[in-house]
């Protein structure tokens, strides 16, 4: 038998995903009936607001007069010589309104339920950024907001709890199944069903079905097209290495998508690693986990023999989710992007670490970027260049850093 | 002739609508589910709907949560439904059985694997509420080259467009989902159904089963006028918290009860 050498073609990246929300065999619109219909209405809007000038107009506006966008990229002197090899720079989404680039894309959906002339927002959050980020949007446009939430959740990240209340958001705890995030999704597709004719959805990250997907990372994408511009301003080049933490994926989506075409570029997702991928305690489903069914779309998951979605583990809550979104199970298998794992106790060194070294606190989430980042830079040389992306601020989690160090406050 | 297509052919020769109540396998406990789908059958059902039990039942309201959670409690798997359903099969090999439950455990084996085994332990017809038309390339095939009719929704949202998909493919029947929401929740309109269930007919050549919001034997007789099948989930499921099913005794008292609301449902159909 003569076999046929299929030639590597680099896929076109800006293509995806087709019609029906597909990343090759992942994505789509895995939803019961009773959701299709608003999924066609969100569709449709969206793809409407997308060649619509004036959408964009303002969102490029509230970008940079709410947000404040550009947000930096900083060369972190101090944290490239005490990880010692290449020059690491900070993409500090941690520097934006709320604190995290969630607002990115609740800014978006925010603006895209304005002129569907819904009234009323809806909203999951684990670690409590993207229920920030919803419900700050909702003030401003004076939407009714409520906030799905894990309960184990609101007590790990109480300050931000408080905040959307601060925000007038009602704040609901999930008590079904694990009590964090993926339930939380559960609840927020319930209500949406419910209340389908006033209410929009705002999903906070790359999961869930088409066009949640390839609509939060075009919201997102403005992380990756500063970045390029950035470091093509301070060294007319390109970065050699990016890397971003991966829960569900929004951050590292936004930051990797510009630079997909980009081959030189090497890329890096990093997943919660909980107590360690070979323990079993962790939140790494394109690491150790298999492809399913969950949440509306085709991707890894961390399920049991018999399709059981199990339960994760990370020290930080907004990894803290079985699934992932599908182009990033897209690009894992294609071989584009590497996705690796930080441990809880790494992520907790590299937050300290960069906390004094460069005065910046980050968020748990990013921590775990920063720590296989430090390690990455190690093992290249000192010419080349990564890019670290600072997806939130540790401001949130300091109850938490504090009970793991014993300390009362 | 399918059982499900045989079953639907003699209610129409005697003019009857068919009741099809819905369960949870091993809820509250494994135990209780064989003798429970027999005493449906006894009370008046005529299809039983057996529900495979899923981690995130995104599309189910708090009561067919909480019994996904007790039933997963015994680590009930899809091989576990099979074998329910095979020694149900020993006794009675006439009322059709439909499993209902969400992609992934079948995506876990397999469609071919799934259809293989489901079709060779009795089961006549599959409803995967996360299955739209859409993304059935490969369901659909598998599922029908074993015998079992794929089953799928309609709801009050859908359009001519997606009616016509199910058209397509649908086999056995369709469920309507008589309204917007999750399952088990409040008050229908029956205007409203009768409405929608008339211009589903015009497109679709199938029996029409109508559920959600089913919680009484006078709503059921109401939903009877327009629909060839009622389906009830969720005011059953309810009584599965009176005891944990564990002795003779407990499963008695949830059989009897849940027999009882079917027997007062089956007189109001038949009445």
């Amino acid at each position: 038998m003569t076999q046929v050498k299929e030639k590597a073609v680099t896929p076109d990246y800006s293509a995806m995903p087709d019609e029906y929300g597909h990343f090759g065999v992942y994505g789509g619109i895995f939803a019961s009936e009773t959701l299709m219909q608003a999924l066609d209405e969100l569709r449709d809007a969206y793809e409407k607001a997308k060649t619509d000038k004036a959408f964009q107009a303002q969102f490029d506006e509230d970008l940079a007069q709410y947000v404040g966008r550009p947000s930096p990229l900083y060369f972190a002197e101090q944290l490239t010589e005490r990880a010692g090899g290449a020059k690491i720079y900070l993409k500090r989404e941690d520097l934006n309104h709320t604190g995290a680039h969630k607002i990115n894309n609740t800014i978006g959906q925010g603006l895209l339920a304005k002129m569907m002339g819904k009234k009323r927002i809806i909203a999951e959050t684990g670690a409590g950024q993207h229920g920030v980020a919803s419900a700050t949007v909702a003030a401003r446009f004076g939407m009714e907001c409520v906030v799905y939430m894990g309960a184990e959740d609101i007590i790990r990240q109480a300050p931000n709890v408080y905040r959307m209340k601060l925000l007038g958001a009602k704040v609901v705890a999930v008590e079904s199944g694990s009590k964090t995030l993926k339930d939380a999704l559960n609840e927020a597709m319930r209500d949406w069903v419910t209340n389908v004719d006033d209410t929009f959805y705002i999903i906070g990250t790359v999961a869930g079905p088409h066009p949640y997907p390839a609509m939060v990372r075009d919201f997102q994408t403005i992380i990756g097209r500063e970045a390029k511009s950035q470091m093509q301003e301070q060294c007319g080049c390109l970065p050699d290495a990016l890397v971003a933490c991966v829960g569900g994926g929004s951050n590292a989506i936004g930051l990797f998508h510009p630079f997909l075409a980009d081959e030189s570029v090497v890329m890096y997702g990093v997943e919660g690693g909980g107590l360690g991928v070979e323990t079993g305690s962790h939140a790494a489903p394109l690491c150790s986990g298999r492809p399913g069914v969950l949440h509306g779309n085709r991707t890894y998951l961390m399920e049991d023999n018999n399709g059981q979605i199990i339960e994760t583990h990370s020290v930080s809550a907004g990894l803290d989710y079985p699934g992932v979104g599908p182009e990033h199970a897209w690009l894992k298998d294609i071989g584009r992007v590497n996705y690796v794992a930080a441990t809880d106790t790494e992520a907790l060194e590299a937050f300290h670490t960069l906390t004094r070294v460069e005065g910046i606190i980050p968020a748990l989430e990013s921590s775990h970027a920063v720590a296989y980042g430090m390690k990455l830079a190690a093992t290249m040389k000192p010419e080349q260049r990564i890019i670290i992306n600072l997806s939130g601020r540790g401001d949130k989690d300091i109850n938490t850093i504090a009970d793991i160090d014993g300390i009362k406050l | 002739m399918s059982r499900l297509a045989a079953r639907f052919a003699e209610l129409k020769t005697n003019s009857k609508t068919a009741l099809i109540p819905y369960v949870m396998a091993a809820d509250p406990s494994p135990e209780t589910t064989l003798p429970l789908m027999h005493a449906m059958v006894k009370a008046g059902a005529d299809i039983i709907e057996l529900g495979a039990p899923f981690s995130d039942p995104m599309a189910d309201g708090p009561v067919i949560q909480a019994a996904a959670e007790r039933s997963l409690a015994h680590n009930t798997s899809m091989h576990d439904v099979f074998s329910l359903v095979g020694e149900f099969r020993q006794t009675d090999d006439r009322t059709p059985i439909i499993v209902m439950g969400y992609l992934n455990p079948i995506e876990v084996m397999g469609y071919q694997s799934f259809a293989q085994q489901a079709a060779a332990c009795g089961i006549d017809g599959v409803i995967t509420v996360d299955m739209p038309p859409v993304e059935a390339g490969d369901y659909v095939p598998a599922l029908k080259a074993e015998g079992l009719d794929p089953i799928f929704l309609l709801a009050p949202t859908s359009t001519q467009e997606r009616i016509k998909k199910v058209a397509a493919v649908a086999s056995g029947f369709v469920y309507y989902v008589s309204l917007k929401g999750v399952t088990g929740a409040a008050t229908l309109d029956i205007s409203s159904v009768e409405t929608k269930v008339a211009k589903i007919k015009e497109i679709i050549d199938l029996p029409i089963g109508v559920g959600f919001g089913i919680s009484d034997a006078e709503s059921a007789a109401k939903v009877a006028t327009c629909s060839d099948a009622v389906v009830v989930g969720s005011v059953l499921v309810k009584n599965m918290t009176l005891n944990d099913g564990n002795t003779e005794p407990e499963r008695a008292i949830i059989i009897k009860k849940i027999s009882d609301i079917l027997a007062s449902m089956r007189s109001a159909l038949d009445s």
